[in-house]
């Protein structure tokens, strides 16, 4: 928190966007430092976030908080083409006309290119590029959230960086190139548990204690977030 | 005002209209100027004085980066819209401009049969004359929420 919220802060709008899906399942994608470059074409394309790219994860003792971050220094390897990933590109060799959408200036001074931190039970704070926001999550019923979104900037950004902050929010959001697919996501896997509620699949995937590292290449912020969970509800 | 104009410019709403609704999404940018501005945004923020878009696009190389992005980058779950366009109020600038305001509903269809009422609001649209394409298009949604998310342009 203290990495972001360097300087006063100027709040650029705000919006809702409504997941058909409980709030743990997003909390859950929020987490998920695996999902990322295997679902959102933009982070594994645009190379903002590879598993093969330098990062790590900090978990907090209990499980219940977690911050997680990429750094810019640019993968030139070839891990997700070469694996024929479809976030990688794809057949049709997506590119953009206009990249200026995501064009960073490293404004914290840190080299990172994208920060996750989560807070339980429902808060979010991310710079991806030059994007910044805090995302509420407001459970709303079992398969219904609202999530509150707060896009700012810092009161003393100049007008380059206005114009880029607002582009980048495109990113985001309910029409955000990255976030329109967790919004989908999401409420494809509760509508995909409704079917077998008495089944249960599991995968320790990095192992199943909860714990920071430098490799995202696990999930223990997720073991740490349904650790939490069922601590509190004494399940 | 010149009838045969509002003839026009409520053809070219019709136009962009029917285009979306028939998936026909790589004629959007079209409807725009090289350098056309697009603006997705809420009621609330355009009240609070708030620059905050929902989805935005300036110039003709963006506006075509999001319907290929729509196409073969983004993972949604299938969808159609229909857009109710109606009331158009329009303001001659000049020869080479007319100002348009116009309420729209759209509704969105799901390959299950679902229907709702997904958006409703304004267009405040700047037309360039006598080519009739958008200079600006502003999306006002009466509503800050978005049902899980917001694909296809409005």
């Amino acid at each position: 928190m203290k990495r972001v919220m360097v300087k006063p802060l100027k709040v650029l709008g705000t919006y809702t966007q409504v997941l058909p899906n409980n709030w743990k399942l997003y909390m859950d994608n929020v987490k998920d430092t695996y999902h990322a470059s295997l679902l959102h074409l933009f982070f594994t394309r645009f190379r903002i976030n590879r598993l093969t790219q330098k990062g790590g994860v900090f978990v907090s003792a209990d499980g219940a908080h977690h911050c997680t971050y990429t750094e810019i220094v640019e993968d030139r390897g070839d891990a997700y083409e070469a694996g024929g990933m479809r976030s990688a590109g794809g057949a049709h060799d997506f590119r953009l006309e206009a990249p200026e959408l995501l064009e960073q200036v490293d404004e914290l001074g840190d080299n990172v290119s994208i920060q996750i931190l989560s807070l339980f039970p429902g808060f979010v704070l991310h710079q991806i590029r030059n994007s910044l926001a805090a995302r509420q999550v407001v459970p709303k019923g079992i398969d219904r959230t609202e999530l509150n979104w707060t896009l700012f900037g810092f009161a003393d950004d100049d007008e380059a960086m206005l114009r880029r902050r607002l582009l980048q929010a495109n990113l985001v959001g309910p029409a955000g190139y990255i976030s329109m697919e967790d919004g989908a996501a999401t409420g494809f896997v509760q509508r995909g548990v409704a079917a077998a509620a008495d089944r249960a699949s599991v995968i320790e995937m990095g192992g199943a204690t909860i714990g920071s590292g430098d490799s995202r290449v696990t999930e223990t912020a997720v073991r740490g977030l349904w650790k939490a969970w069922r601590s509190y509800m004494q399940v | 005002m010149d009838i045969e104009l509002r003839m026009r410019v409520e053809e070219l709403h019709a136009r962009y209209a029917h285009a979306l609704d028939s998936d026909e999404l790589e004629r959007w940018p079209d409807f725009f100027t090289a350098k056309g501005r697009y603006r997705v945004t809420t009621a609330e923020n355009e009240a609070r004085g708030l620059p905050l878009p929902v989805l935005y696009a300036e110039g003709e190389a963006m506006l075509r980066d999001r319907i290929a992005s729509l196409r073969h980058a983004n993972i949604y779950e299938p969808q159609r819209y229909r857009h109710m366009v109606s009331a158009v109020l329009l303001e001659q600038q000049s020869a080479s401009r007319v100002k348009s305001i116009a309420n729209f509903l759209v509704i969105r269809i799901m390959e299950n049969g679902e229907v709702v009422l997904f958006a409703s609001g304004r267009y405040l649209d700047r037309i360039a004359l006598p080519e009739l394409r958008y200079e600006e298009r502003v999306v006002i949604c009466d509503s800050r929420r978005f049902d899980t998310l917001l694909a296809i342009p409005l």
